[in-house]
């Protein structure tokens, strides 16, 4: 059953996939979104009862027994290293597996209506399964190497499907660069693995659990695996300094932002940290480099998210500041609160990119929201939803986001890992945040139409509502999940995860209900504020003008694009081109053709240069060796 | 069976008859020679499957030995045998072969019956080179083998062709004549040292005792003789030089197997002679080895990425994956050995792909400019599937065959030299960089030009050439053991000289 769960939206994969390629040899009519997304959303949606049904068992299970396990066969044994293609089941993963298929399968009905105008329809739903089959792969994985499997796997699906439209240059390079910058998490990663395996002898992650407890290692060491793995979630979850992938990535289909880039794979690093929780909590150093690039992601991407007119930009960088608040949990040791954020996350993510991509869908492609505005009336449905996911991620109880998010402020507040500094940042970043998506809601749906276009606007049809609908409904209760001290979430969890730090020196449970009363007001401020400021739209453009600078900075992203490309990039070619030309073709090869006309020449000269006279020899051998030396260095530096 | 005792010789040799034959066949009908050599290249593959049926995989001795006294008076013979190692090169060689010639049969336009003759000759030599248990037999199919080679890429090959062919014969060949020198001094020691007379065969050899202290002691001066022609097959930076011309000058046919097979017998000469023969040498010479071979990663790969012909950048690519191979070798370890030879075995598959790939789209379009394509994805959708696969096996992307060779070189790397091993993962970073970008310009963007508007996609022919590689990269990928398994005894039995200091090794490394 558990192999079935990874299994069938692979099926669905081939299966499409076969279909549109047969389709495409036989160059006729390509398949409709309806036929090939009934397909797909079945094969997910299979997953989904599968994981609901293993998931009810566990729970039935008494807590030490809540572990299923299937090894599917051999992978890669030579000599002490054993490596099963296993997957496993525990309390931690069977939540991201219904996450993963349970949100999977909404973003799946939902794309039915939205890639209906498609071309190749079919060869969308061929990767969404595929991707939904690798990222089961990663989080039940029962080892490293098997999540790693998953890792590259959901990343060359986030590839393809970045650049799904890749007749547009801008999109193909999106991809690529995704790819390629998850590569450069995936290096840490790599190396992360080989330390650990030669410390313990082993990749599975019982089996690591176990040994880590029995075998003594040094401190040092501890860090560095951590850090190491910390590395690849670098990469795959957008951090600092590795985020500059995720905004471009916004290139794909919306549901594809919604799926990969909000709920599911780019929280694909909070789940490698809780993985390994028992590591991280042996290695104090390493959590608080975890929980400061956490921080400061946080606070980063959203003062870039504050300026941002791409509708699709602006959730963009949210997910990378909400994301850098997951790591921040996880860096003060809570990392139920981590999870419990990536749940409430997916759900109000997930909600607020698919309602942008009705909103995109019923303003004919449109992304800015300089160039929307009211569409309250024109799209009422997708309205109330938005709404629903936007008081969420502010942060207004009882939706779900002020549940997780106060969480993470008050274990950043009170864990003996945290501190008044990463709490203020996280407040701010919160202030932040219901700042620019108060201002994304009254752009989009407030006030009047701006455009023609938005003037016209329509509504999305049911097959894109109803999974708005659910999400909605999600976002609004989810959170109930994880209520502070009756939390089921913490509950449930408690036995798989590294415990919970203990209490700041200094810091009682009564500061919990005056901080959780600060950051309602902090989320309220946020809102006003912007209510406030965008009730007249000129008086924001007026503000933004008399700041130029700093509005600039933040629109062009902090430049950090521009940096990476002076560099990195653009170094990188140029000393490449100069090994090629330089180094290569006219050093080392010309001094290889130079031992070849040697040959052919030297058999005249030796006959004239045949004197007896050792001194003359001598010094024609240094001549000669001069002359080799002198020839490589002249066609290096010509 | 009907030449049980002599399997061996039949599988060298069954290729080289048959072309033999195949030159019968009137020249006026081309596609009677291009069947027939096909055939000849199946039964060879057939007959590798006996081979492969009847191998032991419990064992670590050479198997279906068969000896024949040649030249007496050097203590020569004919001598053939195989182990778990070369048994999987003698099977990417004669699983290779079909595809080579399928892939060929409308890319040769002049004199069809000596360029399938001669790549029928290579196959012989090429399953002499890896059957050989003879140091000088060796010798000879090694050397045999430059000659086909030489004329495929001087007459069929692109404008530069005889200056490449010259370039890649003499270089090869000026490398391999200190290790004849070397073979024979081996020859003679084994007389002085048992009185048994002269013995060039390499169960002799391995009995022989050269002082090996110091980096120029008799030891280290006979492993620089061998490694010296090794390493330039390999080839190793910095001697790598040939490989872009041959390359890029050879036919589509000579690349893949130049690349599919003639690099693999360097990783091959040093796993079969350098390390057996040499252990003191090979532990002096393990860290220049090691440097070098991590250097060569990230060059080849540096140097890819600026190539604007997609023939050198499959080559540079080379340059860089081989450098996996040596560092594997030289980790003197059971997962850097094993990581080495899947590496050959998953190198010779995935970039004999990138090759006839190339290949089909320069039957169709006469360049190999990247530049002079685009959008290809658009109109050759098959087409773009398979190039995918290769490009991302190539990439070493995990479920793939590239994955797990890379895997275990550098988890063996990095218990014998971890800040080496930490430099060599960079190779992952930009082999995704350049193989990608380079996808993305051949086959992404709007379809660039009228020219590549009209492109056919794969026909059933090339369809055959390709499916065969594509199954190859993902049973490589997922199922491993059954390749391991077959090889495991004898790679155990070579590392097994050099365990203890393996162990050592590890020692330091963990704490």
């Amino acid at each position: 059953m558990l192999a079935s769960i990874v299994l069938l939206p692979f099926v669905g994969f081939l299966a499409n996939g076969i279909w549109y390629l047969t389709a495409q040899v036989k160059g006729g009519k390509s398949i409709s979104a309806r036929n090939s997304g009934v397909l797909a959303t079945a094969s997910i949606a299979g997953s989904f009862v599968l994981s609901l049904a293993l998931f009810i068992r566990l729970i039935g299970l008494a807590e030490e027994e809540r572990v299923f396990e299937t090894v599917l066969f051999p992978w890669i044994q030579v000599g002490a290293l054993d490596i099963s293609f296993a997957l496993r089941m525990d309390a931690l993963n069977a939540l991201f597996a219904l996450v993963i298929t349970g949100v999977g399968t909404l973003i799946h009905v939902f794309s039915i209506g939205y890639m209906d105008h498609d071309e190749s329809p079919a060869k969308f739903f061929a990767y969404l399964n595929l991707f939904c089959s690798f990222m089961l792969v990663l989080v039940l994985g029962a080892s490293l190497p098997v999540l790693f499997l998953g890792w590259e796997g959901v990343g060359l699906c986030s590839y393809l499907l970045i650049s799904f439209w890749y007749t547009d240059p801008e999109k193909a390079s999106a991809g690529k660069k995704a790819f390629v910058v998850n590569r450069v998490g995936d290096f840490g990663f790599l190396i992360g693995m080989f330390l650990i395996f030669t410390t313990f002898g082993t990749l599975d992650f019982a089996a690591l659990k176990a040994a880590f407890a029995t075998v003594a290692v040094a401190p040092g060491i501890v860090t560095a695996m951590g850090l190491l793995l910390f590395v690849g979630c670098m990469g795959k979850s957008a951090q600092l300094p590795l985020f500059v992938w995720l905004p471009d990535a916004m290139a794909g289909p919306t549901p594809v932002s919604a799926l990969i880039h909000a709920a599911t794979m780019v929280t694909s690093g909070v789940y490698l940290l809780a993985r390994m929780s028992f590591l991280y909590a042996a290695t104090p150093d390493a959590l608080s480099v975890i929980a400061g690039v956490g921080a400061a992601t946080a606070l980063f991407a959203a003062s870039i998210a504050l300026v941002q007119n791409d509708i699709k930009k602006v959730l963009a960088y949210s997910t990378v500041s909400q994301l850098g608040l997951m790591f921040l949990a996880c860096g003060v040791g809570a990392y139920a609160t981590g999870v419990f954020h990536v749940i409430t996350h997916a759900f109000f993510k997930a909600l607020l990119f698919l309602s942008a991509g009705s909103v995109i869908h019923g303003m004919h492609e449109e992304q800015d929201i300089q160039k929307m505005g009211g569409l309250r009336s024109k799209m009422p449905q997708t309205f109330f939803v938005f709404g629903a996911g936007w008081l969420a991620i502010c942060g207004i109880p009882p939706f779900s986001g002020f549940f997780s998010k106060d969480e993470i402020l008050w274990q950043a507040f009170s864990s003996s890992h945290g501190g008044t500094l990463v709490w203020a940042i996280g407040s701010l970043t919160a202030l932040l945040t219901a700042f620019y998506m108060s201002r994304l809601f009254i752009l989009t749906f407030l006030g009047k139409g701006r455009t023609d276009k938005a003037a016209h606007a329509h509504e999305s049809p049911w097959v894109m509502l109803i999974p708005l609908q659910i999400l909605a409904v999600l976002s609004i209760t989810g959170g109930f999940m994880g209520v502070p001290h009756a939390s089921w979430l913490e509950h449930w969890l408690h036995p798989v995860l590294a415990h919970a730090p203990e209490l700041r020196a200094g810091v009682h449970h009564e500061t919990e209900w005056f901080l959780m009363g600060f950051s309602v007001v902090v989320a309220a401020a946020g809102i006003a504020g912007a209510f406030f400021l965008y009730r007249d739209k000129r008086a924001a453009d007026n503000l933004a003008a008399r700041f130029r600078s700093i509005h600039t900075v933040l629109l062009q992203k902090w430049y950090v694009d521009e940096f990476y490309e002076a560099a990195i990039v653009k170094p990188v070619a140029r000393f490449s081109s100069f090994l090629w030309k330089t180094f290569d073709v006219k050093g080392i090869d010309r001094v290889v053709l130079g031992f070849g006309s040697f040959a052919g020449q030297s058999g005249t000269l030796a006959r004239t240069l045949q004197t007896g006279s050792t001194q003359l020899y001598t010094f024609l051998i240094l001549v000669g060796f001069a002359s080799i030396v002198g020839y490589t260095l002249y066609g290096i530096f010509r | 069976m009907a030449f049980s005792g002599n399997l061996l010789s039949w599988l060298v040799f069954a290729p080289f008859i048959w072309g033999l034959a195949g030159l019968l066949i009137p020249a006026r009908n081309p596609s009677w020679t291009k069947y027939w050599a096909l055939g000849g290249t199946i039964v060879a593959f057939l007959l590798s499957v006996v081979v492969y049926l009847q191998f032991d995989a419990t064992s670590a001795a050479f198997q279906l030995q068969e000896s024949v006294s040649w030249i007496p008076s050097l203590g020569v013979s004919y001598k053939l045998g195989l182990d778990g190692i070369s048994l999987w090169l003698v099977m990417l060689t004669t699983f290779l072969c079909p595809l080579v010639i399928l892939g060929a049969f409308e890319a040769v336009e002049k004199k069809h019956k000596g360029f399938f003759f001669l790549l029928l000759a290579l196959e012989s030599a090429m399953l002499g080179t890896f059957l050989a248990t003879d140091a000088f037999l060796f010798y000879v199919f090694w050397e045999a083998l430059l000659i086909p080679m030489y004329f495929l890429v001087g007459i069929w090959g692109g404008k530069d062709r005889i200056f490449a062919a010259m370039k890649f014969f003499i270089y090869t060949m000026a490398g391999s004549l200190l290790m004849l020198v070397a073979i024979f001094y081996l020859a003679y020691q084994f007389n002085v040292q048992s009185g048994m007379g002269i013995s060039t065969s390499l169960f002799d050899l391995y009995t022989v005792k050269v002082p090996g202290d110091g980096y120029l002691s008799a030891q280290s001066l006979l492993f620089l003789a061998f490694a010296l022609a090794f390493m330039i097959k390999v080839p190793l930076f910095p001697l790598h030089t040939w490989l872009p011309d041959a390359h890029v000058q050879a036919p589509t046919a000579g690349s893949v197997i130049l690349a599919g097979v003639l690099l693999k017998m360097g990783g091959y000469g040093l796993i079969r002679f350098a390390l057996p023969l040499f252990p003191d040498a090979v532990r002096l010479y393990q860290w220049p080895a090691l440097v070098l071979g991590t250097i060569a990663i990230s060059y080849g790969a540096l140097i890819a990425l600026v190539q604007t012909d997609i023939k050198k950048l499959v080559a540079y690519s080379s340059v860089s994956h081989m450098g996996y191979v040596v560092l594997g070798i030289f980790s003197l370890n059971a997962a850097g050995m094993s990581g080495a030879i899947y590496q050959m075995l998953a190198h010779g598959i995935s970039t004999s792909g990138l090759f006839l790939v190339v290949g089909m789209i320069y039957e169709r379009r006469h360049t190999r400019e990247i530049s002079a394509f685009g959008g290809l994805a658009k109109v050759m959708p098959l087409f773009a599937v398979a190039f995918l696969i290769i490009v991302l096996s190539s990439a070493a992307l995990p479920g793939t065959n590239g994955f797990v060779g890379e895997f275990l070189i550098l988890l063996g790397l990095w218990q014998t030299a971890p800040v080496l091993a930490v430099f060599s993962a960079l190779g992952v970073i930009l082999g995704a960089f350049y193989l990608l970008w380079m996808f993305q310009r051949v086959m992404y963007g709007k379809v660039n030009g009228e020219e590549n508007a009209q492109l056919k996609d794969l026909s059933t022919r090339e369809i055959l050439v390709l499916v065969p590689l594509i199954v190859a990269i993902f049973w490589m990928g997922m199922a491993p053991g059954f390749w391991f398994s077959k090889m495991q005894p004898s790679v155990d039995a070579l590392v097994s000289k050099y365990q203890a200091s393996a162990v050592a090794e590890l020692r330091k490394v963990s704490p």
